[in-house]
């Protein structure tokens, strides 16, 4: 390979954490309602694609970037709101499979809204004022909105492991995962916190949407191999780990990413062969527990 | 009627047959009932392992696009005979079964369903990128079956009806085949399995064998299913292959009734009657199949099929 040098190397390596920063925020916010209420959001990669449509809108409409960064999320929690309230609760202790299916189904309805609302061509991806251009970092120079990208990503995922680790709500989440029934007699309204979780997992969600929009196309469809990927960094991180989910979601864009310089034809292919080899060597995951996964 | 549907349920292949063979003139168009033929026979080795043993899998649409595939390809590339075609689908889906289902199995739950997905989407990537084989985006074209002679007498496969009636001809096969492995010991070891894997174990069967077992099984009538489908359509789209085609056989399994006989084929007859009168006066009928689905998970569960046999059961606990 002619022209393969350090820096290329570095940057290829900056690109794959600037990718996997996506799939670990997707991963989180999968992992955090899957911990909590036993519910694989199939409708995640739909919640996704409607934060990166409602991002672009916002943005057209205000101009504002940081606005629109605020205004996504609590749409998209919202509508996860209504999702756990209305869709979602009713199955609760009918086993797995149902809310799965259930939030399949919902993905199919929420990509036909996107296009009757915004029709099937997408909306074009705008980087914000500011964060256009590149800067140098020292070894070369890479895209600034990746780097934006990078310390959003790190931002938001330190405020979730704060909210979880050191306040009042995160204790009772943790003790709600743990011990639903104990919670509950304590005194807890747990229906509450599972409506808040739900919400927040796609609040996480829309707000990757918005975050990614910029660097790919912003399309109905886009949310459809997102959601097979971040499968796959759910599955190599450990299910129910948000740890798993975050150190699993850089290691995937990592490997994508280089997989892409060297082999460019493999790079799909590289994320769902890493997760068949950890399958193989550890069946729970990275950081899953055995035991964790029935 | 209580009768009635018992002796449908005891002779559920003869009944299947028969319906099968008036179904063409039932239906608006034959092509139609060949496509309710082909995806009621993917939803029913679906339901194999989903409904009978409790297994989630979202990627069975590996198995149908493997089929399909490996007999568009033998027909188009090495210009074999379609029936030989057939079989390499066949055999293929079932190969791809059991390394998917070797490196499935190893999980559960919901962790089953995820590694699937991700799983077929490996077999979506690898067609895909072999494009000089598959045609890659554009899919495979020219899977071309026109005249041929059984025992001397020709056939035109061309003609919609005759299709239709070659293809029931392998669909009733795996019709009784299915009927065949419900109703033996390995039938009621994945119920068994379905209804507690640990008490399964316990009364000494192997539960990794049968999960395996019964995978490969479900794959490979996928996979005939996916082959009848390059047949009927002489070309083979990529998206055959994607996770959506696998929710598709998911859907149909709920619709009509997961862990019964007839539901996938119900459900898949209705789920492709509703698509096709949907589209024609709009072309958002994804969201029309999505809230029938999300309206038949939050109300009935059962599904068609499964609800009017539990309403026939009430019926009679109460007489």
């Amino acid at each position: 390979m002619t022209g393969l040098t350090f820096e290329l190397l570095c940057m290829q390596l900056l690109t794959g954490i600037a990718l996997g920063s996506i799939y670990a925020l997707l991963a989180l916010g999968l992992c955090l309602i899957f911990g909590m209420l036993n519910v694989v959001n199939f409708a995640h990669g739909a919640f996704f694609m409607v934060g990166a449509f409602l991002g672009v809108y916002f943005l057209g409409i205000t101009g504002s970037f940081w606005f629109s960064l605020v205004l996504t999320p609590l749409l998209t929690g919202c509508l996860g709101l209504l999702t756990e309230r209305f869709l979602v609760r009713p199955l609760y202790g009918r086993g797995l499979d149902y809310p799965l299916l259930l939030t399949f189904g919902l993905s199919y309805v929420l990509i036909e809204v996107i296009r009757i609302t915004f029709g099937i061509e997408g909306l074009p991806s705008v980087t914000p004022e500011g964060l256009g251009g590149t800067l140098n970092v020292g070894i070369g120079y890479f895209p600034k909105y990746r780097l934006f990208l990078i310390a959003a990503t790190a931002v938001i995922i330190l405020g979730v492991w704060f909210f979880i680790q050191k306040t009042r709500y995160g204790l009772i989440i943790k003790a709600g995962a743990a011990d639903q029934e104990i919670v509950k007699v304590l005194g807890v309204d747990i229906a509450k916190v599972w409506l808040l979780v739900f919400a927040l997992g796609c609040a996480i969600a829309g707000l990757s949407g918005i975050l990614a929009s910029p660097t790919r196309s912003v399309n109905p469809e886009m949310g459809i191999p997102i959601l097979a990927e971040s499968f796959v960094v759910t599955v190599v991180g450990g299910m129910g780990s948000p740890v798993g989910a975050v150190v699993a979601g850089l290691l995937v864009g990592v490997v994508y990413s280089m997989t892409s310089l060297f082999f460019p034809d493999l790079a799909e292919l590289s994320i769902f062969v890493l997760m068949a080899v950890v399958l193989l060597i550890r069946p729970q995951g990275l950081f899953g527990k055995a035991g964790a996964m029935g | 009627m209580n009768s009635f549907f018992q002796l449908i349920a005891r002779h559920r292949v003869l009944a299947s047959t028969l319906f099968l063979a008036i179904f063409p003139f039932i239906m608006p168009y034959e092509a139609l009932a060949i496509n309710i033929l082909i995806f009621g026979l993917f939803a029913m080795g679906f339901n194999l392992l989903f409904g009978y043993m409790g297994l989630l899998s979202f990627g069975h649409a590996a198995f149908l696009g493997i089929g399909s595939y490996l007999t568009g390809i033998g027909i188009v590339h090495y210009g074999m005979p379609w029936g030989a075609a057939i079989l390499v689908g066949i055999i293929g889906a079932a190969i791809g079964g059991l390394i998917m289902g070797y490196l499935a199995i190893r999980t559960r739950g919901i962790y089953f369903s995820m590694v699937t997905l991700a799983l077929g989407q490996i077999v979506y990537y690898i067609f895909y990128k072999a494009e000089s084989l598959t045609g890659g985006e554009n899919g495979l074209r020219g899977v071309r079956v026109d005249q041929f002679n059984i025992f001397g007498i020709p056939v035109d496969f061309l003609n919609p009806l005759v299709k239709y009636y070659i293809i029931l001809f392998f669909v009733v096969i795996a019709i009784w085949l299915i009927s065949r492995i419900l109703s033996s010991p390995l039938g009621a070891v994945m119920e068994a399995i379905r209804e507690n894997e640990k008490r399964a174990a316990a009364c000494g069967f192997d539960v990794a064998r049968t999960k395996l077992l019964v995978f490969v099984l479900s794959a490979a009538i996928c996979g005939l299913a996916g082959s009848l489908r390059a047949l009927h359509l002489s070309i083979v789209p990529i998206d055959s292959l994607h996770y959506l085609q696998s929710g598709q056989a998911v859907m149909m399994s709920i619709l009509g009734g997961m862990g019964t006989f007839f539901g996938p084929f119900i459900g898949a007859a209705v789920m492709l009657y509703l698509e096709d009168v949907v589209t024609t006066f709009t072309k958002h009928w994804m969201a029309v199949v999505g809230l029938v689905f999300m309206f038949f998970v939050l109300f009935f569960p059962k599904g068609i099929w499964g609800t009017i046999l539990s309403k026939l059961q009430i019926h009679q606990d109460s007489k």
